[in-house]
């Protein structure tokens, strides 16, 4: 086991290289889940404040 | 499954599991992210803008980790982190245009207008897509030629080329996973307002 993680010598430079993949993924899963919390609290709030949720035709509204 | 140590690399090559993978998904994001930007321009489409706009974060992501491992790789390997060469430099370039077009959309506000932005300058950053893949050849620098072509056959071991494929297909689905699930989102809030979302949130 801590032969695999010795990787031949090459350690630092394995796990530099497979660490940063790994924590891009997970930094942009985690984004990602926290954006669409964000979007769809924010709409919900909004949908609240309007009370009856007229139909607006106009899609054409800043992100 | 496990792939065999390299005769002359040892244990460093396994880090072409990912650099690999992850440099063709910054290329092939950035030519999928120019023909969506191509037909929101061309059509006027809404949703092939915000497409465009969902690949841009991945393939940024994917551009840095193909840098980054490959600094990782070749430090070992070619005794340094980086060098000015002909694939690292217009790699670079790709990850710049990558975060251009990000800064781009965040410094316009109008969503439309930074649609068209955005189009224009991701089908002018194009032209570098080529020039990386032939950089191998046309310049001859560090960067190592090609192991893997579709014409002849692979310069490797196939145990080793079969743990590559796989990674290639888990970046590439990992890809289109995320890049789906950005736009998923990135339509709830740029359509808000529209009375379908009010709805589809709400209920």
């Amino acid at each position: 086991m801590s032969e695999f993680f010795y990787m031949g010598g090459y350690a630092w430079y394995v796990w530099m290289a497979y660490g940063a993949f790994a924590l891009a993924i997970v930094i942009e899963v985690l984004a990602l889940r926290a954006r669409r919390r964000r979007a769809i609290e924010l709409l919900r709030a909004t949908a609240a404040a309007d009370n009856a949720p007229r139909a607006r035709l106009n899609p054409a509204r800043s992100t | 499954m496990v792939a065999p140590t390299d005769a002359t690399q040892h244990d460093a090559y396994r880090i072409i599991f990912i650099h690999v993978p992850t440099a063709w998904m910054a290329m092939f994001l950035y030519l999928v992210m120019a023909l969506w930007s191509a037909l929101a321009l061309g059509f006027q489409t809404r949703l092939s803008a915000m497409m465009a706009q969902a690949i841009a974060p991945t393939g940024a992501a994917m551009a840095f980790l193909a840098l980054w491992t490959g600094a990782f790789w070749g430090r070992p390997t070619w005794g340094t982190y980086w060098a000015w060469d002909a694939r690292m430099t217009s790699t670079l370039i790709l990850l710049f245009l990558y975060l251009g077009v990000l800064a781009l959309r965040n410094a316009i506000d109008d969503p439309r207008r930074a649609d068209r932005a955005c189009a224009v300058l991701s089908l002018t950053g194009a032209v570098n897509v080529p020039i990386i893949y032939f950089s191998v050849q046309w310049w001859n620098t560090l960067h190592q030629g090609s192991t893997i072509s579709a014409t002849a056959a692979p310069k490797m071991a196939s145990m080793m080329l079969t743990g590559l494929l796989l990674m290639t297909f888990a970046v590439w689905f990992y890809c289109i996973a995320i890049v789906l699930g950005r736009v998923r989102t990135i339509i709830l809030e740029r359509e808000r307002g529209t009375a379908w979302v009010a709805q589809a949130v709400t209920t």
